[in-house]
């Protein structure tokens, strides 16, 4: 008798979590609703944030009728998002839209058939007039244009103390003319008592540093020439920056491999050192330490790179199969348009990528990079994905730690050339 | 007994869950890895074909992978050499006797309860290679107690750094051998003690000839699973320097290829990685199985 009550219990229990199993699918897009876009990006928080929220502020005023589905995924700068996108893109579930940076990082999306050309959505919407030159050139592989920037971002800027350096003598208002004047100046920090004349920091903050000395020693054209192999990597340009990236290396503090970029900057806020390469969201640094621009710190285009304007962009594409394609041109028309960048890039602290920017509504720093951004030749950033494909990137990004570790500059230029060789095929 | 399926029918149904998605997920998906790895799958795009061996051929000789090899050895030699000996020694002195044992017992086995991320990040501050004025850290600790001789760049020396991230996984897992071995002590039983000092042993000859042979199986299974631990080690590394050149391991360089899309090569690490810590798991798991087989 009591057997039978036990599994009579066990019975019901056991028919219990069946059904507990059975719950229905959560899922509540739906598809046959035309007037919605999945976005996805990894601004979930931060100035990214603000920045995507204002965006939507301007996208919900031009489309009132399109519903704005925020699929943001946060955490690791992007990387949780690129891993969960690849899944998306493998499962051909693709959103509407997605964010990537611009430039080489899209040859692996491109390559794999997975975006859409967006030529003749720059035609019709007067794009092609609305953006510099060289920034469609950069954006073009192929003769076709696969992604629509929201913001531009330099990453050669120079960021100086101003009172470190005028305790050494050093006017801060003048930049050095090249690699070698600089060095200069920084031997002469040193000798003033500053420990450490450049700080600098983890692995990505080293390429680029060692994008910013390429590009003062190849000039524009030959740095961009190492990205399709018509300047060779192992070539005397080369050689001198590697050169004259150990000779940096000399004047940075010693524990720099373990820093991230904001804990280098830092040395720079609180007067430790003198200059500090980075790129221009640095800004937002200076902004919440109440220092003002040209009065406690001002910045310059890195020593030999003036003219040049290293760009990296966060960019849309739209993807092949996305499931409402007409919302995510509208998304698209709305980022690109006049109001949609400048709403933007106030709230993100970058510049809008159309020329017709009106300069008077940025802060003192963005008004530089605009100027700078119309007249400047364009060059892609290595550090942040618009030069190289990941693959590659990450390759020379493993071969300039190991330089920082054991300064071996032939093994350096040596892993560089392979890097080259198995990404250009 | 019931015969035939009556027999084993019912735990078999029992078991089947298990072993059907162990089947799946673990055996199923170390075959696709495997699978992966053969191809020639470097970027996002679906095509590939087989290539055989080509992959691991290329990895095995490549400077890369094998700096990571060696760091990976450093860190595993360092780890297991420290969690042994701390573990025996605080499972020795527990085992002689303390008042207040439960309370050494708890402080030296917590750190095992917190997740290697966590205490990577405190880690990751307290071993910082800035000295002299920029010190933080354990630099700043040793120069304010006149140490200052002792500074030195942690994670960052050349060859010896990885002994440096191995000191965090110690704390951390010390107490797990300790408990181990602690158990080991006890399972030992009084009669030997007392027959041994009846015997005329002294206490130290009563441990070195009666109690530490008995505990070399808890030795070896301690040690199995300590290494295949620091086979693995990934996320204490990730939280104290990220992924870069100098504490570069193969489980760090499989996320590096994973995230740049290279399919086959991280497929390939992961390969090695499984071999290796095959190496260890194997030969004990035979032997086990010999022992319980011969002791039915």
């Amino acid at each position: 008798m009591r057997k039978r009550r036990l599994s009579l219990i066990a019975g019901v229990a056991l028919a219990g979590l069946t059904l507990a199993g059975c719950s229905p699918a959560s899922e509540s897009t739906d598809t046959a609703n035309a007037d919605q876009v999945e976005v996805f990006t990894w601004w979930a928080s931060g100035s990214e944030k603000v920045g995507l929220d204002a965006l939507v502020g301007v996208f919900n005023e031009q489309y009132p009728d399109v519903e704005f589905n925020n699929a943001a995924v946060a955490g690791g700068a992007g990387s949780n998002a690129k891993a969960a996108l690849a899944s998306r893109l493998e499962a051909n579930n693709p959103p509407d839209t997605f964010q990537a940076h611009a430039g080489a990082e899209l040859t692996d999306y491109v390559a794999a058939g997975q975006l859409q050309d967006l030529s003749s959505f720059y035609a019709d919407n007067g794009l092609n007039e609305a953006f510099p030159a060289t920034l469609i050139d950069q954006l073009t592989s192929d003769g076709k244009i696969y992604s629509v920037p929201s913001n531009i971002h330099r990453a050669n800027v120079t960021w100086v103390n101003v009172s470190v350096l005028e305790g050494a003598g050093i006017d801060p208002n003048v930049a050095p003319a090249d690699m070698d004047a600089w060095i200069a100046d920084l031997q002469k920090l040193k000798d003033s008592g500053i420990e450490t004349p450049l700080s600098l920091g983890t692995e990505w903050t080293q390429m680029q540093l060692m994008e910013n000395v390429l590009i003062a020693d190849l000039g524009a054209e030959g740095y961009s020439g190492l990205w399709d192999g018509t300047t060779p990597w192992d070539g005397p340009g080369v050689a001198t920056a590697v050169d004259h990236y150990g000779q940096l290396l000399d004047f940075v503090n010693s524990d720099y491999v373990g820093l991230d970029w904001d804990a280098a900057m830092q040395l720079v806020l609180d007067g430790n050192a003198g200059y500090n390469v980075m790129g221009d969201w640095a800004e937002a640094a200076f902004v919440q330490a109440g220092q003002t621009y040209d009065t406690e710190y001002t910045t310059w285009a890195t020593p030999g790179t003036d003219g040049i304007f290293d760009f990296l962009a966060d960019s849309f594409t739209l993807p092949v199969g996305a499931p409402h394609e007409a919302a995510a041109i509208d998304w698209l028309t709305t980022i690109s348009s006049a109001e949609g960048q400048k709403a933007f890039n106030i709230a993100k602290g970058s510049i809008p990528a159309r020329t017709d920017a009106v300069a008077s509504d940025y802060p003192a720093y963005q008004q530089t990079a605009l100027k700078s951004f119309g007249e400047d030749t364009v060059v892609s950033s290595l550090a942040h994905g618009a030069a190289a494909p990941s693959s590659w990137s990450a390759d020379l990004s493993s071969a300039i730690g190991k330089f920082g570790a054991d300064r071996k500059s032939d093994a350096l230029i040596a892993a560089m050339v392979s890097a080259a060789s198995s990404a250009l095929g | 007994m019931r015969k035939g399926v009556r027999n084993w029918g019912p735990p078999l149904l029992l078991v089947s869950p298990t072993i059907i998605i162990l089947g799946i997920f673990v055996y199923g998906l170390i075959a696709a890895n495997i699978q992966v790895s053969t191809t020639n799958r470097h970027s996002l795009s679906p095509e590939s074909e087989f290539v055989g061996l080509e992959n691991y051929m290329a990895l095995l000789s490549e400077d890369r992978f094998l700096h990571s090899l060696f760091n990976l050895v450093m860190f595993t030699v360092v780890f297991i050499a420290g969690t042994m000996l701390f573990g025996f020694i605080w499972a020795w002195m527990l085992d002689k006797g303390v008042s207040a044992e439960g309370i050494f017992r708890s402080v030296y086995l917590f750190p095992m309860a917190i997740s290697f991320v966590a205490s990577g990040v405190v880690w990751r501050w307290l071993l910082n290679s800035a000295e002299g004025d920029r010190a933080s850290g354990l630099n700043r600790i040793f120069e304010s107690l006149g140490l200052g001789f002792l500074q030195n760049a942690w994670w960052n020396e050349p060859i010896w750094g990885m002994a440096a991230i191995a000191m965090p996984a110690i704390w951390q897992l010390s107490g797990y051998v300790m408990a181990l071995f602690l158990a080991g002590f006890r399972g030992v039983p009084q009669e030997l003690r007392e027959a041994a000092r009846m015997d005329g042993a002294s206490e130290w000859k009563l441990y070195r000839y009666v109690v530490f042979p008995q505990l070399s199986p808890i030795a070896l299974s301690a040690l199995i699973i300590v290494s295949h631990m620091s086979l693995k080690v990934f996320d204490l590394i990730m939280s104290i320097t990220g992924s870069i050149y100098q504490t570069e391991v193969p489980a760090t360089y499989m996320w590096v290829t994973l995230t740049s899309n290279d399919y086959a090569k991280s497929a390939t690490i992961a390969t090695i990685l499984l071999l290796l810590a095959s190496l260890f798991i194997i030969p004990y798991l035979i032997q086990t199985w010999r022992s319980e087989k011969a002791n039915r």
